[in-house]
């Protein structure tokens, strides 16, 4: 199978490309990108072409953090609803966080949710193994074993490790093989019962609020193991400005360590709570203008090191109710390349430099490859029409979780095609 | 940011969700209407016709004898059908969700829900839903939500410091007590800087009052005392705060003795005070932890005009909302 994607200006961050060019897969590989035909290409040309006029190019989007809701949790999102989601967003790759139920803490179901994702069309999947049994922050999970089974990392999702001896050791073990932690920073004693951010809007409220500090003091305790252990540290979701400031503090003093910061959280504040809005419940909270201001600057100037949906179906039982009831998260899969252009447009940024975000940045952070249009790599390609708006809809988003408080907005950038080993997974045209 | 959803399309009120956003007009408008109101309590027989015909369910999710009774005797006062429902007691315990609830007491042809839910923002939830649906001509009282609002309280207690004080623009008065935890206080703020008072003072221990407390008002800063001796000087209104028995003892306060020893409301500190300022609580209270028996027995305490005054401004509420 040839194909041919003509016309499009393709942007690669990976290899510093962003210019018009045509781009020639073969056998599910990429083997050309330029304006004529690699000297193998063969006289009979493409079986398929692909018209990309107006259209930008790019390899496709890698998303480190996205809720898939299997095993244990069908009701809310089943595999299948939410591969049709992401590739319909643009995203052939992805890391699912392990606070499945049970969660991800042995190999068979590991082995169980890899065999399953391994279809043609699927995006690839790339389970995040527990760092702890149950996640409960008491015992080590058989790292190595999970590894061997397909886990790129370590983590707990959202769960904190209240026991800093327990966090250490699970940091050395990690280190020992070279695995990468991921952790969310947030310690639970201060989170505790906090359904909003401690400042002025959860005054006004009357919501229970989560500080900064619970993110700050968290952070600080990660970043003295990780110098401590030399572990691969990847911090999830950051959502201050203080926590930013920390981490760019630590790398001057030489811990390496990278993180993330989600969709919601460059562009919404807790002001976007409003009435009382289920869909802003998220964890980590919403939190001032100021805090989403930094990181939209972080991210931009790579202090950040990629954006993510953090997308987590959440069924409208669990999110139409009081707020401090509603169960936090929001759908995001096909919501990360619009926020994505609407954050670059919005900070006038290059349009490579926004894409790297969410493309070759995140594909480092995960290190199995992808993120990129180089030659010879596997043709995980989006094509997407960057002026072409779509309104968030229940009707048209394909996930099964309908809750995002991005519902009702227009947004520019819409997903034409999207391949994965050279395959159609998902044709706009059709949509 | 959609409409606020208490005010119609016209800017008038649909729902009292919150007294925040309220012009003064509007809140002038309700004192206005219950006065007359405050004069029928004084009949023989003590009954207008305007809500006859109407139904008014007492929907609290959360328990409240007191509350639930003045609505109940405003709502028989003007002539409503009233049915009460506790359903902390039943539905929510057999798993029923709030929002099913709402939709089967409103298959109930009812024409006024008076809501109490222990969440902040439950009233906002419910509104939405029922404009959603089409059934907006149910009217929506807050009778108190999480500690978001309790804005019936907040309009008894202005009503009353009206009675007393005539003016609101030449006043200084005080909330003392548990703002963190407080509908009661959020209330009495917006309230009290619609209305144009000066100066607004805030007292109670770091544990006790919210981050960004000074922004809460909005309008205008509110000025935070932690000595109450110091917040009490010159105020012409003490407003005390019900301290709840689960916060007395633990991680806020150490002990409820030494709570009243700094924060409770003695005839040594409100001697403080101007000699014609008034004291006020939305009960029920602790006596001896928030207040000195003198003190809310004195003759400085509006404590029991306070409860008779509610009944009439609930009835100016619920007639404005659904009167025929």
């Amino acid at each position: 199978m040839k194909i041919h994607i003509k016309n499009g200006r393709v942007i690669d961050p990976a290899n510093a490309i962003d210019r018009r060019a045509d781009v020639f897969i073969a056998k599910g590989k990429i083997v050309g990108v330029g304006d004529t035909a690699p000297a193998d290409w063969g006289g009979h040309g493409a079986n398929a072409t692909i018209d990309a006029s107006d259209c930008i190019v790019c390899p496709g989007l890698v998303d480190i953090a996205a809720r898939l809701r299997e095993p244990g949790f069908e009701y809310r999102a089943t595999l299948e609803s939410e591969m049709a989601a992401a590739v319909a967003g643009g995203v052939t790759r992805l890391a699912c966080p392990p606070d499945t139920d049970p969660p991800l803490d042995e190999p068979g179901l590991v082995e169980m949710l890899r065999h399953r994702a391994r279809l043609p069309g699927f995006a690839h999947v790339h389970p995040v193994g527990a760092l702890t049994v149950q996640l409960k922050g008491e015992r080590l999970t058989e790292m190595a074993e999970l590894a061997e089974a397909g886990c790129v990392a370590f983590g707990q999702a959202n769960r904190s490790i209240v026991d800093t001896q327990v966090l250490l050791r699970a940091m050395q073990y990690a280190a020992t093989f070279g695995f990468p932690v991921w952790l969310q920073p947030q310690d639970p004693f201060l989170a505790r019962d906090g359904v909003a951010h401690d400042g002025e809007i959860a005054a006004r409220l009357g919501l229970a609020g989560i500080p900064v500090a619970a993110e700050t003091i968290a952070l600080a305790t990660i970043l003295h193991l990780a110098r401590e252990t030399g572990a691969r540290v990847h911090l999830r979701r950051i959502s201050s400005a203080a926590g930013l400031e920390m981490i760019v503090a630590a790398r001057a003093a030489g811990i390496g360590v990278s993180c993330d910061v989600t969709i919601n959280h460059i562009h919404l504040c807790d002001e976007d709570i409003g009435f009382f809005d289920p869909h802003a419940r998220l964890d980590p909270p919403l939190r001032a203008a100021s805090d989403r201001d930094a990181l939209r600057a972080g991210l931009a100037s790579g202090a950040i090191n990629a954006l993510c949906s953090d997308h987590t179906p959440v069924d409208d039982d669990a999110k139409q109710t009081p707020f401090d009831e509603a169960e936090p998260g929001a759908t995001g899969l096909e919501l990360l390349l619009p926020l994505t252009l609407k954050w670059a447009t919005e900070l006038k940024l290059p349009l490579a430099t926004a894409l790297a975000r969410v493309t070759a940045d995140p594909a480092r952070i995960l290190g199995v490859g992808g993120g990129t249009l180089a030659i010879g790599t596997a043709a995980d390609i989006c094509v997407f029409d960057p002026q072409a708006t779509s309104r968030i809809s229940r009707e048209t988003l394909k996930s099964q979780g309908k809750n995002t408080p991005f519902l009702g907005q227009e947004l520019k950038g819409r997903v034409r095609c999207t391949l994965i080993e050279g395959h159609l997974a998902y044709d706009g045209a059709f949509a | 940011m959609t409409r606020n959803p208490q005010l119609n399309k016209h800017g008038e009120l649909q729902h009292l969700i919150t007294l925040e956003g309220l012009s003064r007009e509007i809140l002038a408008a309700i004192f206005d209407t219950a006065e007359p109101f405050a004069e029928v309590a004084e009949r023989e027989i003590k009954k207008v016709p305007l809500l006859r015909g109407k139904s008014v369910f007492n929907l609290f999710f959360e328990n409240s004898t007191r509350t639930r009774t003045t609505f109940e005797i405003a709502a028989k006062r003007l002539s409503a059908d009233v049915i009460n429902l506790n359903i902390s007691t039943s539905s929510a315990s057999k798993g029923e969700s709030l929002l099913d609830t709402v939709d089967n007491l409103a298959a109930m042809q009812a024409d006024m829900f008076v809501v109490r839910h222990a969440s902040s923002g439950a009233p906002y939830l419910i509104a939405q839903h029922l404009a959603a649906t089409g059934r907006d001509h149910i009217h929506i009282v807050n009778a108190g939500d999480g500690r978001h609002a309790h804005p019936t309280q907040g309009l008894l207690d202005m009503y009353t410091i009206r009675h007393y004080k005539k003016d609101f623009t030449r006043l200084t008065v005080a909330v003392v007590g548990d703002l963190l935890h407080s509908r009661v206080a959020r209330s009495q703020i917006h309230a009290l800087q619609a209305l144009g008072v000066p100066e607004v003072r805030v007292i109670g221990p770091r544990t006790l009052l919210p981050t960004g407390v000074v922004e809460m008002g909005g309008r205008g800063s509110l000025r935070v005392f932690h000595d109450m001796r110091e917040g009490l000087k010159g105020v012409d209104v003490v407003m005390m705060l019900r301290l709840q028995n689960e916060r007395m003892a633990g991680a806020l306060l150490p002990s409820p003795q030494e709570y009243f020893k700094y924060y409770g409301l003695t005839p040594e500190k409100l001697a403080l005070a101007k000699p014609d300022a008034i004291v006020m609580h939305p009960g029920p209270m602790n006596r001896g932890i928030e207040i000195d028996s003198a003190v809310a027995d004195g003759a400085h305490s509006v404590i029991l005009p306070q409860v008779t005054f509610g009944i009439a401004v609930r009835m100016a509420v619920m007639s404005m909302l659904a009167g025929n």
